[in-house]
């Protein structure tokens, strides 16, 4: 037995010991442990895919990939389709993955390439994380009360002068994509800020002084040497942020302006899968539940989607970039 | 589910509230009893003002009254978690065959749908005709500076502004007035998005909940306009549209011209006091205007609660008429309120 693995080495006048049967026991317990934990997480996934699923089974089998294409969200009829609610999250966490994703990379470069001491470095850091500590519905208020009106006559410019740019077709009459997006591209940054800060801070402090070492500028190092030796770890963030930006609720159901129509207008009121689940569901009769499972469905798979593309570009930028580690 | 798990919570205090006052009392004069009623937005703040008065004076009765949409209120009267419900769409003839205890539809006031708008920088009153406001919503015209709103209101400097509508999301009778009224006056209406609680409206339609919802809606959107009952636009100091009627005149807003249309048409009021005035006849008439009912059971199990939601029921129709005014609605003529009362009586 494995107990018995060590009896015949003679140990005497020695300070080392083999494992005792405690340690044996701990280590198996403690594995035991991590397994179970490993499994009840997939298991509760696959649990949960499973119960959506099968709530929305009825609903798949009668509108089919259709669902997916038609515009129609009308109860009375029992005619349903999200493509409109697709539109609109995409639309809405790209815009989101594009402000937050440059601010958040940014913010990253400025704390850890030395432009700061390192200690008010530490305070800028905590600050931007507290953002995540905002509850979502403040960040619904704070659109409503104090973004739309600042907005407002920045878009009324935009589409007096520019309204020939299908960006700008539309007036902004209140919540809206743009709004919408504004606020999910704040909630997304300090996820985005500070993976990108942990990525940065790993690489050892030698490749940046051999850069400067090379005959580099500042700027060179930090863009071709710093950057994509951290690329992973930034991609990783901004994964992590579409993925948030996709499922983000309250804050948009509250600003986005529950409009079931597809428009390029950043000003024109939108919906997003997971607004409709939130602002529908409390009333919905069973059909429009097992329609709402569906949606939910298709939400799951698009974050599914995002997350399994992001991982094989983050693989791909680690081979070109990183070479072997 | 939220739901479910609300209908059940209301269900079981129900219950606990028949068992209490079924064990706990035992003479019926000041035995407490609790009434939940469930239903319309449209009349929910006269029906709290009621509630209000009428428990002041009656201590050892307490009436709980949701305003969760009439559709979600029929459904709960239909399932019989509720002691009342309410519906400013009356219940079909199917919905009523489907009612365990009976239903009796009670008209309990009337009101006016306003069309309130959100334009900043426009003073002076807005006047819309019927193809104007049918366009509107069919969302034929999407800004309000089109020619054809300029015809009508040479007076004003309208924007250049996209027209934001905004609709109910759930089932509402509110809804089901104003696209009754619209299919009556646009063949394209009724034979495109139709007559119905729930509709599906145009794409640039923003969606809210409630007539408080979509008054607050409109409140913050700039160059919107959207349908809620009189009280709630005048609450929030929206502007409202004065309406062509069917004799062509352009009527302001306001329970008198309400008043007016039900006057005008009193005689159409059939039997079974279900009647829908989608485009009402009278000069002076406001264009869309609605009854709102009260669903009370045909039979109560709870002798007591059946007592109760009679007496209240009685007296919301005699003195609680006084207060409908001062809250912006209808005061129901005597003939009907004589046909409900007469109607209240036969419930057991």
């Amino acid at each position: 037995m494995v107990s018995h693995l060590f009896d015949h080495i003679d140990r005497s006048g020695s300070v080392t010991a083999p494992p005792s049967g405690g340690d044996y026991a701990f280590d198996r317990g403690f594995r035991g442990i991590a397994w179970m934990s490993a499994a009840i997480i997939l298991a509760l996934v696959a649990y949960i895919i499973i119960e959506i699923g099968g709530k929305a089974l009825p609903a798949m089998t009668q509108y089919g990939f259709g669902f997916l294409t038609s515009t129609t969200w009308n109860v009375q009829e029992s005619q349903f389709g999200i493509l409109p609610e697709i539109w609109g999250t995409l639309y809405s966490s790209l815009l989101a993955l594009l402000l937050g994703g440059i601010f958040g990379v940014v913010i990253a470069i400025f704390l850890t390439q030395d432009f700061l001491p390192a200690r008010l470095a530490v305070v800028f850091r905590t600050i931007i994380e507290l953002l995540a500590a905002i509850p979502s519905v403040v960040f619904g208020l704070w659109g409503i009360y104090v973004l739309i009106p600042l907005l407002r006559p920045v878009a009324d410019w935009l589409n007096g002068e520019l309204d020939f740019i299908p960006f700008f077709s539309t007036s902004l009459s209140g919540p809206g994509l743009a709004p919408a997006a504004l606020v999910l591209a704040i909630m997304i940054l300090p996820t985005i800020a500070a993976i990108s800060v942990d990525a940065l801070r790993q690489i050892p402090y030698k490749v940046k002084e051999a850069a400067y070492g090379m005959g580099t500028t500042r700027w060179e190092a930090i863009l071709k040497v710093m950057l994509p030796t951290a690329g992973s770890g930034i991609l990783a963030a901004l994964v992590l942020g579409f993925g948030r930006a996709l499922g983000e609720t309250m804050a948009l159901a509250m600003l986005i302006g529950n409009s079931n129509q597809i428009s390029a207008s950043l000003f024109a009121p939108a919906n997003t899968l997971a607004a409709l689940l939130a602002s529908s569901f409390p009333e919905a009769g069973e059909v429009e539940v097992q329609a709402l499972m569906y949606a939910a469905l298709a939400l799951l798979a698009i974050t599914l989607i995002v997350n399994v593309v992001g991982l094989a570009v983050m693989k791909f930028a680690t081979r070109k970039f990183e070479a072997e580690r | 589910m939220a739901m479910r798990w609300l209908l059940a919570a209301i269900a079981a205090f129900g219950l606990t509230g028949g068992i209490s006052t079924a064990f706990g009392q035992t003479s019926a004069e000041d035995a407490s009893v609790t009434l939940q009623g469930a239903g319309a937005t449209f009349p929910a703040p006269l029906y709290r003002k009621w509630i209000d008065v009428y428990t002041g004076m009656n201590p050892n009765v307490a009436i709980d009254y949701q305003a969760v949409g009439s559709g979600e209120g029929t459904k709960r009267f239909l399932a019989n978690s509720v002691d009342f419900g309410a519906s400013d769409s009356a219940m079909s003839d199917e919905q009523i065959s489907q009612a365990k205890a009976g239903a009796k539809l009670i008209p309990a006031t009337a009101g006016i749908v306003v069309l309130a708008y959100n334009l900043p920088d426009v003073k002076g009153t807005l006047k819309l005709s019927r193809e104007v406001y049918a366009d509107i919503f069919l969302g034929k015209i999407r800004v309000w500076n089109d020619p054809r709103i300029q015809a009508l209101n040479p007076e004003l400097k309208l924007p250049r502004q996209t027209i934001a509508l905004v609709a109910r999301l759930d089932s509402s009778g509110t809804t089901y007035a104003t696209t009754n009224h619209l299919s009556a006056i646009n063949p394209e209406w009724k034979t495109g998005p139709g007559i119905g609680k729930v509709i599906d409206w145009p794409g640039n339609a923003m969606m809210a909940t409630g007539n408080e919802g979509v008054a607050a809606r409109i409140k913050r959107s700039w160059g919107s306009i959207g349908y809620v009952e009189y009280g709630f636009a005048k609450r929030l100091g929206l502007p409202m549209v004065y309406l062509e009627n069917r004799a062509g005149r352009f009527v302001e807003p306001a329970p008198e011209s309400g008043q007016a249309a039900i006057a005008a048409n009193v005689d159409l009021i059939p039997g079974n006091l279900r009647v829908f005035l989608p485009d009402p006849e009278g000069e002076g008439s406001y264009p869309i205007v609605t009854f709102t009912w009260l669903l009370l059971h045909e039979r109560y199990e709870d002798s007591r609660k059946g007592a109760a939601v009679k007496r209240f029921v009685d007296w919301a129709l005699t003195e609680g008429q006084g207060y409908s005014a001062e809250m912006g609605y209808i005061p129901l003529p005597d003939a009907v309120a004589t046909f409900a009362r007469a109607a209240v009586n036969a419930i057991q």
